[in-house]
């Protein structure tokens, strides 16, 4: 059974926000004053659930007998062997319900949403897997659903926008902007301000205004602890290091989070390098962004120098986003994690290989955690353990696949 | 150099409202938005806003995005945003900058306030800065001697409002209904409580924007407010003028018929 400090961590060893939502000088609350009510109400109610036994034992059934949890541990020597022989173990969020680990989150914050009396949900989506899996929770708990897609995304995850309108969700693409990820939330945030009374904003990854970055992390949390008691058990001591990749980051913060008090464990988040830093089409936001405000929170953004958000690309549609959770923002500045670029062209490679070797199709953007592990496996060489997160399978990915490998 | 508080004044003297104007600089020119704000002033605008455009202006509908977009794709930076106000300020309008907290943010805020007190500003209003975070920008305005105005809503709890007010100078914006900017068919029921209740924690005007676009509605937020913000339905004039000469024709009409508006208690 899930217990409080399962969901909420490491309450009080100095890494939760301040009353403020702020992480170190990153997070914070930048909104129109029209939302801090709602902001605040969320945070309250949050607060509540989270020691509430009959919460827990209510999310812990759902995540047991409709999500799929726990999820195993898989090792992966054939894999492996391309990644200087280390022990590779993945996570398998991808053998989740809906396929991707943004479902523990949903879940979470829809049975909130049932506690705070709203009837309807919102949310934004990228690849269409948080849409998806908002889609599945609305339908099971009988909440109104409209979904935020950005146009280009809707395409290259065409798939994905059928699913969530089999799931009764009104899809609705975002033509302004860039037409993808960044749009999309901004485009749920206007729908919010209209109609915060009986709508909540059930946000899809540990980004935008606190409590949201908290919140997410806390329901994705559950990855890393079940991970660390799998690990110690399958090999007899903690991996050397955890890794994923980072969009917004809250598969990446689901993971490390229960280790980041295990000071021996490394973390390292993969971001989607796109044609490579010099091409200037890439999402490295923690590498190769600076310090500003996007949707809500102060954090790392890729921005021109007068703070105009720089459009980002990346093959994966879950993780083309210019901004990225404050909490990683944070644990980069305390140099607790260290995040590096992977390239479409590594992703695609790590993809194909993950899935001649082993038998399993990864998502796009779980391959940019795969492509970084080898290289990280490579230098730290064969005694070493390092625990991947699988966020999500790639069968969304076939159309981008078949383009990519001429299937 | 027309301050908030002169207007305010004057408009309490004449017994009216005073009438604020928004359009974004680059829009629909670099030159042409100071035409259209000058002739706004021309027909009756006593404040003029001046939008920074930014690429996520997400309290923003339909009309003020597209006309940012349009400003953005003809290479609109800050300096042409002071470019903007210095050419307005001169027409005797208190002219402020509407902008989104992260272009001050990287321009630096001690910068961007010394830099729009010298182009004539007289403050800025920002709608995505919250009294939490807004210590920094309420003290880099003090020191270079402009306003900064702040938002409360419909949802705005009383004591939300008292700590808004607690940094809020020239006036206060109050929304008139939860929602984006743009011209509705009605203004907001929510806007008189809302500005009855800030008036309750605040002696500085109470100006009510969001959804007001014509005469008869300006009227009627002015037997309560004492201010009338409108920005869309001056930016879908523009947008729907074939030519920038037509553009600017309805634009003076359109502040003429707000500003008899205004007028009409």
């Amino acid at each position: 059974m899930l217990t409080a400090a399962d969901l909420a961590g490491n309450a009080g060893a100095g890494d939760d926000p301040d009353p403020f939502g702020r992480f170190g000088e990153f997070g914070g609350r930048f909104v129109p004053e029209a939302l801090v009510p709602a902001l605040d109400e969320v945070a309250a109610q949050y607060a509540k659930a989270k020691s509430d036994p009959e919460f827990l034992r209510e999310f812990d059934h759902l995540l047991r007998t409709y999500a799929g949890r726990p999820t195993i541990l898989t090792e992966v020597p054939r894999f492996a062997k391309e990644a200087g022989g280390a022990r590779i173990i993945l996570k398998r969020e991808d053998l989740t319900h809906t396929g991707a680990h943004k479902i523990n989150n949903v879940l979470g914050q829809a049975l909130l949403t049932k506690r705070m009396g709203k009837t309807r949900v919102i949310a934004e989506t990228g690849a269409g897997q948080h849409g998806v899996a908002t889609a599945t929770a609305c339908a099971l708990l009988g909440l109104d659903c409209v979904i935020y897609m950005g146009e280009v995304d809707c395409e290259r995850q065409a798939l994905n926008v059928a699913r969530m309108k089999l799931l009764g969700a009104e899809v609705v693409p975002v033509a302004n902007g860039s037409r993808t990820l960044k749009d999309a939330i901004n485009e749920a945030f206007r729908d919010w301000v209209t109609n915060v009374d009986h709508t909540y904003y059930l946000f899809g990854t540990a980004a935008g205004p606190h409590p949201f970055p908290e919140i997410v992390r806390d329901f994705a949390r559950i990855i890393g602890v079940e991970a660390r008691r799998q690990v110690l058990e399958l090999v007899g001591r903690l991996p050397d290091a955890v890794t994923a990749c980072v969009g917004g980051g809250s598969n990446a913060i689901g993971i490390f989070h229960a280790f980041v008090g295990d000071k021996d464990v490394a973390l390292y988040g993969f971001e989607a390098g796109g044609h490579g830093l010099e091409s200037g089409e890439h999402a490295l936001t923690l590498t190769a962004g600076t310090i500003g405000v996007l949707h809500g929170s102060r954090t790392f953004v890729l921005q021109d120098d007068e703070g105009q958000t720089i459009e980002s690309h990346s093959i994966s549609a879950g993780l083309d986003y210019p901004g990225v959770g404050p909490e990683h923002a944070w644990l980069k500045e305390t140099g607790r994690a260290t995040y590096r670029g992977v390239t479409d062209a590594e992703a695609m490679e790590a993809f194909a290989l993950l899935a001649r070797t082993e038998g399993i199709i990864p998502a796009i953007e779980s391959s940019h955690a795969l492509a970084g592990t080898i290289k990280l496996g490579r230098e730290l060489g064969p005694e070493a353990v390092i625990l991947v997160n699988l966020s999500g399978r790639g069968d969304k990915d076939m159309g981008t696949a078949m383009k990519y490998f001429n299937l | 150099m027309t301050t908030l508080a002169s207007v305010f004044e004057k408009a309490r003297a004449e017994n009216r409202a005073a009438l604020v104007g928004y359009l974004p600089a680059g829009f629909p020119t670099k030159e042409g938005a100071i035409a259209a704000a000058t002739a706004m002033v021309e027909a009756g605008c006593d404040v003029i806003e001046i939008g920074l455009p930014y690429s996520d202006p997400l309290m923003d509908g339909p009309t003020i995005q597209d006309a940012v977009h349009r400003s953005l794709l003809n290479g609109t930076r800050i300096a042409d945003v002071m470019h903007t106000v210095e050419g307005v300020a001169k027409t005797g309008a208190a002219t402020l900058v509407m902008t989104y907290w992260n272009p001050v943010y990287i321009y630096g805020a001690e910068r961007f306030a010394r830099d729009l007190a010298s182009a004539g500003g007289v403050g800025t209003i920002t709608p995505d800065l919250i009294p939490e975070e807004a210590g920094p920008w309420c003290a880099a305005s003090a020191a270079a001697g402009i306003d900064t105005v702040f938002l409360v809503a419909p949802s705005s709890p009383d004591e939300r409002i008292a700590s808004v007010v607690e940094c809020c100078t020239g006036f206060l914006y109050a929304a008139s209904l939860m929602g984006i900017t743009g011209a509705r068919e009605s203004v907001g029921s929510a806007a008189e409580g809302l500005v009855k209740r800030s008036r309750a924690h605040t002696s500085i005007p109470v100006c009510v924007g969001l959804g007001v676009g014509t005469g008869a509605q300006a009227a009627e937020v002015a037997a309560y407010a004492d201010g009338v913000i409108v920005g869309s339905a001056f930016i879908r004039r523009l947008l729907d003028a074939p030519d920038e000469a037509t553009g600017l024709a309805a634009v003076r009409e359109l502040a003429t018929e707000l500003a008899a508006g205004v007028r009409s208690r």
